[in-house]
């Protein structure tokens, strides 16, 4: 059986302790991957200015190509893995295998995250707004209007506790490579591959193997590198959302409650966007944070609703490997039924309509896993606790709100969608400070532009922007 | 015949010596307590006609470690013992009424057994010692101090409250969690910078290995700070831990470090198991033996705790407690393992590879302590 070690700086380190990645369906060990106590991490973690120091061996530019030599090794290449290798093939087959995601999602999945890579430079140069990225790396430099501008490195390396069946996210600490900051990642019990992969690809393509520590392993672990790294990213529910919430040292990811909201004057056209609707919600079974969650309309809401729960009602569960396949499982199926006791209470509240009644069973329990068929519910108003929730299966709330209350009602919303011409929606959206990525028009909550930041940018929470200024030295009177 | 068979044979005789004279010792309405002689009028059997050796415990029901919870506390005391002063010691308690045991001097033997099993050349007589750990209602606290004074040192306590740790950690309080650590570890290292010719300590692994760290940071260790032997105890004490600790923290294997550290199992109930030497031939296997004929543990049927397991097998930790303080007929443990054979030093059953019963695992939360 394949063995994934942990990476120590680059070292790969096999611990006593191991604990087997299993396949969803049958519970078969797929891989087992070595486990790292709290005490190696804060050990390590000491030496982290080495890993920056390694990068910084090399040019910016320099790492930027190497990077783009990475995606596509990551994305074509057999790469080393643990004690073996694994071919792209392998990799869907075993990311599928373990966190229950459809194979062709784990395929999209994995060509987003070589995109990011393979576009490094454009992403990095729209991140920075154009800066000379030379200035990174000696901290100071001239922009060009006569001034000096200075960049400070918070951190040599970034520490990341990285989820268990989201493969998309880890689009969002591959940049720190380039920007010469080291990675310190806890990889999720269950998705392990991608961090690995990726490492894997970042290593064949020739950068320093210094810059990069691996250790899977408990809470412990991951609690090590958060207490013990001055920048690091978490995934996870709400709850560690509230946790984390002010914390500069932390940058949180959590459910999105991404919304779609329709204006006055379109929604009597509200046909035109059930594709949209229907991308936005269903795509990646509904998993990601940029999953749209609610749907907020002033009228033709039941209509808007009904007509995406006859395109998403049906759909049922289909073997992983099936291209048409819908939906993940969820691998530890206690989430599958507690989150279905979730909703039953939700439907309970006056107000609130299941849409979807009429396409059989939600619940699908099986041996090892359980599915969660796809949902939409009315609301008549934003009061209903509904129309604000999330959950990590195709679920989405249609909600009847006066336009003059949307956004405010709203609350915290990581992508929205708002489909209208009206100058005023579209002023009080771009002024709202609970929509953090904004489409005006008919974009899916689903469709990022990547050279637009993701979720807070990554160069301002590594970076600081400061003072620097500097004058000519006297020449001594004797000299 | 082998030696360690012989040994094992004449074992079992002093156990079930020792059982019957502590039946009949708790049972005898002169000595007994008055929870056991209460319990004896609900017992469908006579334990001092019925019980003639340590196989018959198993015709007590199970030992339930919620009698401990409330008072009054004084039932658990035999009438035998009456006179003596009486410790309470207390175990859990993060939620609802801690568990309570009455004890005279049982700490005391407890720990005194464990100091003839200690290697003279790493904890020295007359060393002073460290306990980074527990104190308050806990007995760790006296009974180290007393390891320590029984061979001829002087014990430095830090104090830890393990139920405001786990308080912090069910909070998600992590940062309050560290800097709670730090604050103990900052005790400890001004005690061992204080020339108070510290040469033993107890900590709990996670303790130590911050302790290890911090010092390290100073750019000290625990070795150049004149620590020789260490004892730490719990289910986080697991082989790669140890490994951790003997290759990172403390410079090698004793002779090449120059710190020997054993691990401990045990609890309130039952005393301190001792540990087989631990080391890296043996894949830093940690197998404990009970201090037969005080305490028994054995390794038993997850599903008939009636049946042992088989040599190597897996199955859930029973405890028996007899002692003329405290008598356990049979406790299941929240912890699983793989039984061990009997071997020279310890002629009798071991457990090793003690982690957190699996079907209750996701409930318990570790933190420091």
């Amino acid at each position: 059986m394949l063995h994934l070690p942990a990476l120590r700086w680059g070292k790969p380190y096999e611990s006593l302790d191991k604990q087997n990645v299993v396949h969803f369906a049958t519970g078969e060990p797929i891989a087992e991957v070595s486990q790292i106590g709290g005490g190696i991490v804060q050990r390590d973690l000491r030496k982290a200015h080495k890993a920056r120091e390694a990068l910084l061996q090399l040019p910016i530019s320099d790492l930027i190509e190497r990077c783009k030599k990475a995606a596509v090794l990551f994305e074509t290449a057999e790469l080393p893995m643990g004690d073996g290798t694994q071919t792209v093939d392998q990799f869907v087959h075993q990311q599928s295998a373990s966190t229950g995601l459809p194979e062709h999602m784990c395929v999209s999945n994995m060509g987003k995250n070589a995109f990011v890579l393979a576009h490094i430079d454009q992403i990095i140069d729209c991140l920075t707004r154009g800066l000379d990225l030379s200035i990174l790396s000696r901290g100071y430099g001239e922009e060009g209007r006569g001034v000096t501008v200075s960049y400070q490195a918070q951190t040599p390396i970034l520490g990341a506790v990285l989820p268990n069946n989201s493969p998309g996210v880890h689009t969002l600490w591959l940049p720190a490579v380039p920007l010469q900051i080291g990675l310190a990642l806890k990889p999720g019990s269950q998705e392990p591959w991608t961090p690995y992969r990726m490492i894997s690809a970042f290593i064949e393509a020739g950068i320093p193997r210094e810059a990069f520590s691996l250790y899977p392993g408990g809470h412990d672990a991951g609690g090590a590198i958060m207490a013990n790294t001055a920048k690091s990213m978490i995934f996870g529910s709400a709850q560690t959302l509230q946790q984390h919430a002010g914390n500069p040292r932390v940058q949180a990811h959590g459910p999105g409650f991404s919304k779609i909201l329709i204006g006055d004057d379109v929604v009597d056209d509200w046909p035109q966007f059930l594709d949209l609707m229907v991308e936005s919600v269903l795509s990646n079974s509904g998993r990601s944070c940029i999953n749209c969650s609610g749907i907020w309309a002033s009228r033709h809401t039941r209509e808007i609703g009904q007509a995406i729960a006859e395109r998403i009602g049906p759909v049922d569960v289909l073997p992983p490997a099936d291209p048409e396949s819908q939906l993940a499982a969820f691998t530890v199926p206690a989430m599958a039924t507690g989150t279905w006791a979730m909703v039953q209470q939700d439907l309970k509240e006056s107000g609130v309509t299941d849409l979807t009644a009429e396409y059989g069973e939600k619940l699908i329990e099986k041996e090892h896993c359980a599915y969660l068929r796809p949902m939409v519910v009315h609301a008549e108003s934003p009061a209903c606790e509904v129309a604000s929730k999330e959950y990590m299966f195709p679920f989405v709330s249609v909600v009847e709100c006066p336009q003059d209350q949307m956004v405010k009602k709203i609350g915290s919303t990581l992508i929205g969608t708002v489909l209208t011409r009206d100058e005023k929606l579209i002023e009080e959206a771009s002024r709202s400070v609970e929509i953090d990525r904004l489409n005006i028009g008919p974009i899916a909550t689903n469709r990022l532009n990547w050279l637009q930041p993701h979720e807070g940018n990554i160069i301002e929470f590594l970076f600081r922007n400061r003072a620097y200024q500097m004058a000519d030295m006297p020449v001594a009177a004797n000299s | 015949m082998s030696s360690v068979q012989t040994k094992a044979d004449k074992a079992r005789e002093v156990l079930n010596e020792q059982t019957l004279k502590m039946v009949h010792w708790h049972f005898s309405d002169k000595t007994g307590s008055p929870f056991w002689l209460e319990k004896k009028a609900e017992l469908k059997f006579d334990p001092l006609t019925e019980v003639k050796s340590f196989e018959d415990l198993k015709k007590f029901p199970l030992f339930e470690d919620d009698w401990l919870r409330g008072g009054p506390v004084r039932r658990w005391v035999p009438q035998g013992l009456a006179g003596k002063p009486v410790y309470v010691f207390e175990t859990g308690g993060t939620t609802g009424v801690p568990k309570s045991r009455a004890v005279v001097e049982d700490h005391w033997t407890d720990y005194e057994l464990f100091s003839h099993t200690l290697p003279e050349k790493y904890f020295p007589k007359g060393a002073n010692w460290l306990m980074l750990g527990p104190s308050g209602p806990r007995r760790l606290r006296l009974a180290v101090e007393h390891l320590a004074q029984y061979r001829g040192g002087i014990c430095f306590c830090i104090d830890l409250d393990p139920r405001w740790v786990v308080k912090l950690i069910k909070k998600g309080w992590m940062e309050h969690l560290e800097a709670y650590k730090q604050h103990c570890v900052d005790q400890a290292v001004t005690v061992l910078t204080a020339n108070h010719d510290v040469k033993c300590m107890f900590a709990t692994p996670k303790l130590l290995e911050s302790l290890g760290e911090a010092l390290e940071e100073k750019g000290t260790s625990l070795p150049e700070m004149g620590i020789t032997g260490i004892f730490s105890g719990g289910t986080e004490f697991t082989p790669q831990w140890t490994r951790y600790a003997v290759e990172e923290l403390l410079g090698g294997p004793p002779e090449e470090g120059g710190v020997y550290m054993t691990p401990t199992y045990g609890n309130t109930l039952m005393g301190l198991a001792c540990s087989k030497p631990v080391t890296a031939e043996d894949n830093y296997k940690i197998s404990y033996y009970a201090p037969q004929p005080r305490a028994v543990t054995e390794v038993v049927d997850m599903d008939d705790h009636t049946q042992v397991v088989g040599y190597g097998e897996t199955g859930r930790v029973k405890l028996y407690t007899l002692t003329d303080e405290f008598f356990v007929p049979g406790f299941l443990e929240r912890d699983e393992g793989e039984r061990e054979a009997p071997y020279d030093t310890y002629p009798w059953d071991g457990v090793s590879g003690v982690r957190p019963y699996h079907k209750l695992a996701s409930g318990t939360t570790v933190g420091v302590y």
